[in-house]
């Protein structure tokens, strides 16, 4: 039993990650109605930052999180300005290839710079805390991953949803026409909603150094699991993104307990099956 | 039933319309032109390894062309389109092995990559149409690794295939003279085109390009959207699935990475977009271009492990997209204008 | 005879009622109009008859049939065309290749398809723009060419939604002039509209919605005076 409840905490723990992960590609498709193809490549860059900064630098990965998050959202804002802004006005099928090259660019640039060897922190903080609660034992990296996933992911979803300039952003993304009418950039905001990404793409894969390694095709493993997060939770919703999340990974703990080598074929069905029952996912508007 | 459209309409009926023809240049003779020089080809270059460039083209070119006919005809991206691929290739190997005739084995690679597709569309094609190119990546992820993972497809080590008495029958022919395979090739081409024309012209090749355009308002004039995009699906995996067939046989040796890789899914929409995705002869011009470019990077950065294959693909796919979506055909359609207009003005 | 009958339809998005118990019938070659002031509920109803909506509840009979939650193309085919309010053309296509596209689901030849498709163009007055791209089109060809494509689908029933927005006095008489012909020729139509001087002359009947319900429904001239119908277009004390 403890180990059921163990699989669980995991999971949970894991599946705030997963929420955290997932809230740029949200967020991204929630203002634009673009999906962002590229996206598990900005999380591999976000790894690949806090990587060096720790190789480099000497900093622990929670020390260098502003950084790597900093270095993300300027990742999204020269996507923005350099590809997004320019198709824009065009066919589906322009947008969606435009990302797609990007993500295929990005990774072919991380292979080259620094070869497809894996990259793993070792001795992060992190790993020093170790808590047993009821007979289950809380890792210190999953506790600060998860910890640092729900705290980005709740000043993600306050920022769009309290603020001003939130409301500016979701405004733009609804009526650009009308937002333009009361005084709001939508290019700006559009711009904005890809930095607030970027940066929040690049916390969780500074988090993600603390337990897991980087590689040139991170991102290919990690953004399948954004994507059916997205699809359960929703397109377009940061809520629907944290409780999805947090479903996918206690569904994933709960499958790797029984079936390891299947948690993979377990997230694709999970997929089909919310795409079948309930395509808008559980709190999706589009 | 409306008059307006019978047939036994006013008195005023005047004449049907014929569309003005602006260009004199006839259907036939961009087909007799490229045939004609795919045929010289092997001819003007006689060396070994250009008619592998020739065999390789050829090959991803109608795996290209299968892409194309559901992402750029029919608005359904693809991103794991070497699933079809690597079933042609997978299932040829299998058969051969057996001691089935190459081409039985390839034939029946066909409907097996066709149900793949229809298996992979038929949740997601209801829906918009980003959430087809994401099950495609997720399929295709599983794939790779059940593969990977399965003994008697040879796990990563791959299927190799026996060396068997030269002659066409077993589509086995010598390596110093490559060329009765170059002719195979395209041969295939040929046929793969021809039913990729059939179904593109008349109502399907109408209703697929509406559902692309519009799939909402495509439904609204009586398209039943769900139905031709697997339809579309299935005669694109089957086409794939041909040139992974023959390349197995060519290769004599499949394995994961060269018949299901992501990579190789990658290739497959540059090559279509590259050429001009949703443009008939677009992944053909895209094959060539890329198999002739990979040969040069391959002989300028081997060895290092540090491929700049994806950099440029990657880089290749982005620009085209933002700046001419048409890829290389829509650019020199555009030039054909221009250079037409300025010679119009006296 | 009945050709459309819409009994007690409700649509629901989310927490908000978009059409609530909406009853009524169209006789077979009547021109009816559907008015009612901004968000009244009018595209969704639009949406509910063309099967592009699932109704939350209430039943959609046409022709004797009860066809409730039905698909777009089988509405299509069964003989219900529409036009989109937001112009939705094929991009990709010449304005002929649209109305061939249409003319398909009636005749699979595409010689036969494409004859039909240029009758429509004589119909209709596409003539001049016959072979242009319909992705470069003004907004009024782009308005004629949705009705030309409904037409294409030889439909029994036509859903027009404001065809006659944004033209110019000459464009809408023309257009106008096209919805009579069209509807002289036997061809069932439910306009959605809201220019009150074309609709008035134009429609042999009318319903009002507001709100998502139906407040009033009979000939222009009486619907036009009923007080409910005043004060929902200008406000409580006129």
């Amino acid at each position: 039993m403890t180990d059921l409840a163990q699989a669980i905490v995991n999971g949970i723990l894991i599946g705030a990650v997963f929420a955290l992960v997932a809230v740029g590609l949200t967020l991204i498709y929630g203002v634009m109605d673009i999906v962002n193809f590229a996206h598990g490549e900005m999380l591999m860059l976000g790894m690949y930052s806090s990587f060096f900064a720790w190789s480099l630098f000497g900093l622990d990965p929670l020390v260098s999180l502003p950084m790597t998050g900093l270095a993300i959202a300027l990742t999204g804002a020269l996507m923005y300005y350099g590809v997004i802004a320019r198709v824009l006005g065009k066919s589906p099928l322009a947008q969606i290839i435009a990302t797609f090259g990007v993500q295929v660019f990005l990774r072919g640039l991380a292979q080259f710079l620094w070869t497809p060897d894996t990259r793993t922190v070792t001795g992060p903080w992190a790993d020093d805390l170790r808590i047993r609660v009821a007979g289950v034992v809380i890792g210190g990296p999953q506790l600060i991953m998860a910890i640092g996933a729900v705290v980005t992911t709740g000043a993600v979803a306050l920022f769009m949803n309290r603020t001003r300039t939130g409301g500016a952003i979701r405004a733009a993304g609804e009526d650009p026409s009308a937002a333009s009418l009361m005084g709001i950039n939508p290019q700006r905001m559009y711009a904005l909603a890809w930095v607030i990404a970027g940066a929040a793409t690049g916390v969780a894969g500074g988090l993600l150094m603390n337990g897991y390694s980087s590689s040139p095709t991170a991102g290919v493993t990690f953004v399948l699991m954004a994507f059916v997060v997205v699809a359960l939770g929703g397109f377009g919703s940061i809520a629907g993104a944290a409780v999805a999340g947090l479903l996918v990974g206690v569904a994933q703990g709960v499958v790797g307990l029984y079936a390891p080598s299947y948690t993979l074929a377990a997230a694709l069905a999970l997929y089909l099956l919310v795409v079948l029952v309930r395509p808008q996912g559980l709190l999706g508007t589009r | 039933m409306s008059q307006l459209t019978s047939d036994a309409a006013t008195s005023e009926q005047q004449e049907p319309r014929h569309s003005v023809r602006r260009t004199s240049w006839p259907a036939w003779a961009t087909p007799a032109l490229v045939f004609g020089a795919l045929i010289a080809y092997p001819f003007v270059m006689q060396d070994s390894a250009a008619h592998n460039i020739g065999i390789l083209a050829l090959t991803y070119a109608i795996a290209a062309s299968g892409w194309n006919l559901l992402g750029g005809y029919t608005g359904q991206v693809s991103f794991g389109h070497a699933l079809y691929f690597g079933t042609g290739a997978y299932v040829t190997a299998l058969l051969v092995r057996a001691g089935w005739s190459p081409w039985l084995a390839i034939a029946l690679s066909l409907p097996v990559a066709a149900a793949l597709a229809v298996v992979t569309g038929y949740p997601v094609f209801r829906l918009r149409n980003h959430y087809y190119s994401i099950a495609t990546i997720a399929v295709a992820e599983i794939a790779f690794l059940l593969v990977t993972n399965t003994s008697w497809l040879g796990r990563s080590n791959g299927l190799e295939l026996p060396i068997t008495e030269q002659s066409l029958a077993n589509l086995q022919f010598s390596l110093q003279d490559k060329r009765p395979y170059y002719f195979v090739a395209l041969a295939l081409f040929a046929l793969a085109a021809g039913g990729l024309a059939l179904f593109l012209r008349g109502r399907s090749g109408s209703y697929v390009r509406a559902i692309r355009d519009d799939q909402f308002a495509a439904a609204a004039v009586g398209i039943p959207v769900h139905r031709y995009k697997l339809a579309a699906a299935t005669v694109s995996g089957a086409v794939t699935a041909l040139a992974g067939g023959f390349y197995v046989m060519y290769v004599l040796f499949i394995d994961p990475q060269s018949g299901l890789g992501l990579d190789l899914s990658v290739s497959f929409t540059l090559m279509a977009v590259l050429g001009g995705a949703g443009r008939f002869w677009g992944p053909l011009l895209g094959a060539w271009v890329l198999v002739i470019v990979q040969d040069v990077t391959r002989h300028e950065f081997s060895g290092t492990g540090r491929s700049i294959d994806l950099l440029i693909y990657g880089a290749l796919i982005t620009i085209v997209a933002v700046t001419e979506p048409g890829g290389i055909l829509a650019l020199v359609q555009r030039l054909v204008k221009r250079v037409r207009r300025t010679e119009a003005t006296p | 005879m009945t050709l459309l009958r819409v009994e007690k339809l409700s649509t629901r998005f989310g927490g908000l009622w978009a059409n609530r118990d909406i009853s009524f019938e169209v006789e077979n070659g009547a021109l009816l109009g559907l008015i009612g002031p901004n968000g009244a509920g009018k595209s969704t109803l639009f949406g509910s008859i063309a099967g592009a909506l699932r109704p939350t509840s209430g039943r959609l009979f046409f022709d004797g049939r009860d066809v409730t939650g039905w698909a777009p193309h089988e509405a299509t085919r069964a003989g219900v065309g529409r036009t989109f309010q937001l112009m939705r053309v094929f991009a990709s296509m010449t304005v002929l290749e649209n109305l061939t596209t249409a003319a398909y689901v009636r005749h699979r030849n595409s010689g036969v398809a494409r004859r039909r498709a240029e009758r429509v163009v004589e119909a209709i007055g596409l003539g001049p723009v016959a072979d242009a791209p319909a992705a470069g089109l003004t907004a009024a060809w782009k308005k004629r060419l949705e009705m030309g494509r409904a037409l294409a689908t030889e439909p029994r029933l036509i859903l027009l939604d404001e065809v006659l927005s944004g033209l110019t006095p000459t464009e809408a008489n023309e257009a106008v002039e096209i919805v009579r012909r069209i509807n002289a020729d036997g061809v069932t139509i439910v306009m959605v509209e809201h220019v009150m001087e074309v609709i008035m002359p134009l429609c042999d009947r009318l319903v009002v919605l507001h709100y998502g319900q139906k407040i009033a429904e009979g000939e222009p001239a009486d619907v036009m005076r009923d007080a409910t119908v005043v004060e929902a277009y200008l406000g409580k004390a006129a």
